[in-house]
């Protein structure tokens, strides 16, 4: 069963695509989803704004699935918690 | 010709600069570099508008608006041009700005939203217009002949030398101001720039296989043009021969450049000069050090050239001045024309490694003496719209 954050990403790409939910799984691709660069940098724009996060330029360009974009979200997430002060950030 | 940039606030400084591969290229100093992610820009060093306008022209003009008078008010200088009452209806001027006045148009939103005032400067409105430099140059200099101002993103200045180069040639006007004028660094534009992920965290290499994207310049540069008969009657200094325009759109993507697009105006540029690719011996390229960009480019000069694409020197001035949107094609003109006209071809500085998808004679790092016949000069503008110029040495 899909947890939570993942839920929660895949409704963030489903919106900012204007796909259903339904057509996204934690493994699909974003080149099977038709998500181009410009695309990209929208859903990040939206991640970031849905989990209150900041996703450095080097991390989102490794970025080629959900599952990867998930994944490095819930460890953005879990390194925010351990350190709050400083900006959220992981390479 | 003009010119105000990272490099310098003229002409020589510029060409000093630009011969001895020294990049303007450092931490921002008009934002705070807390608030962003990226750090480094090209402004243009120490600008005192004050050393140029008095205090209540200066709050008439944004930014962008008195870099484009500053470089017009030196390339009338150099050009010598007398602009007589038979002459002044027979002048154009045609200016590039891809974002006008936006740095007003931030302040004011400050104002409103930030600050909550309730209130924005009453100049506001003059000053974004993407025409201010325009109008400008037309009021210091009585110019009154076709004004305009084009915008297309980061292919602005070189339409705009187009359109001028092509009144002249059809005998619509006899000479014209050309060039562009931008002004990048409000935050709030910044901040736009930072969410489109193609800001370099370092410096700009183009053509290098580290690259990793663009470095925002600004400024203005301008060139005087008129006929080339006339020029030489006068005696004047003549730069270069403005040969060819050729332009053309994608068709493609907003944001992803495609080699075809860009191919076939650095094709309609040959065509529209009657060149040979035999007879181009630099290109100054667009180069904008992202990724897609120089890998695009270089394929679209093999599509456009052929076989002489192994044998031309192609190097990005970027790497010095940054990327100025819509000055960044009159600035590169401008380098372009004095390339043939000191024999002295640019380097692509900051350059560090050979990448594949680039495999062209980048000129890395060291700027190189050689006399060429022709030379291009690439620009490609988000929106797919991509605008070439060819000049001929006459030296």
């Amino acid at each position: 069963m899909p947890d939570d954050l993942e839920k929660r990403v895949i409704a963030v790409i489903a919106a900012t695509q204007h796909i259903p939910v339904e057509s996204i799984t934690i493994d699909s691709t974003f080149e099977e989803l038709k998500i181009d660069s410009l695309d990209g940098i929208n859903i990040l724009f939206a991640v970031e704004n849905e989990f209150s996060i900041s996703i450095p330029d080097d991390a989102a360009k490794a970025l080629r699935t959900v599952r990867q974009m998930v994944e490095g979200i819930r460890t953005l997430l879990e390194s925010a918690k351990g350190d709050t002060g400083a900006p959220v950030a992981a390479q | 010709m003009g010119v105000i940039s990272a490099l310098g606030n003229n002409r020589e400084e510029f060409w000093t600069a630009l011969i001895n591969g020294r990049s303007g290229i450092r931490a921002m100093q008009r934002v705070d570099l807390k608030e962003i992610r990226f750090q480094n820009g090209a402004e243009v060093w120490g600008y005192d508008p004050l050393r140029y306008f008095e205090a209540k022209q200066a709050s008439l003009l944004d930014r962008f608006a008195q870099y484009g008078v500053v470089a017009a008010r030196e390339a009338i200088e150099d050009s010598g041009l007398v602009i007589s009452s038979a002459m002044k209806d027979r002048m154009a001027i045609v200016t590039g700005s891809c974002v006008g006045g936006q740095a007003t148009e931030d302040e004011g939103f400050v104002s409103l939203y930030k600050n909550n005032t309730g209130r924005v400067n009453p100049f506001t409105i003059p000053k974004i217009m993407a025409n201010g430099a325009a109008s400008r140059i037309s009021l210091e200099h009585g110019i009154t002949g076709p004004t305009y101002t084009v915008a297309t993103a980061c292919s602005s200045a070189n339409h705009a030398i187009g359109q001028a180069f092509w009144m002249i040639r059809n005998g619509q006007v006899e000479a014209a101001i050309t060039g562009g004028s931008e002004a990048v660094f409000s935050f709030g534009f910044l901040k736009a720039w930072e969410a489109m992920r193609v800001i370099s965290p370092d410096t700009c290499r183009p053509f290098s296989k580290e690259r990793k994207g663009l470095i925002l310049g600004e400024g203005g540069a301008m060139l005087v043009l008129e006929t080339l008969e006339a020029a030489q009657a006068r005696g004047a200094r003549i730069y270069a021969e403005l040969a060819g325009f050729g332009m053309s759109s994608d068709a493609h993507h907003v944001t992803q450049p495609s080699s075809d697009g860009a191919a076939r105006a650095i094709a309609c540029a040959l065509n529209d000069g009657g060149l040979r690719p035999e007879q181009i011996g630099y290109i100054n390229a667009h180069g904008t050090a992202t990724p897609a960009n120089d890998a695009t480019e270089t394929l679209a000069i093999r599509t456009a050239l052929g076989p002489q694409a192994d044998r031309v020197a192609v190097s990005s001035t970027k790497s010095m001045h940054g990327h100025a949107l819509g000055a960044a094609g009159a600035i590169e003109a401008v380098a372009t024309a004095l390339a043939l006209h000191r024999g002295i071809l640019p380097p692509t500085a900051n350059y560090t490694t050979p990448d594949p998808a680039c495999d062209l004679d980048v000129i890395p790092n060291a700027a190189r003496a050689l006399q060429v016949e022709c030379a291009l000069s690439n620009s490609f503008a988000f929106g797919g719209l991509n605008a070439v110029l060819a000049f001929r040495s006459l030296g």
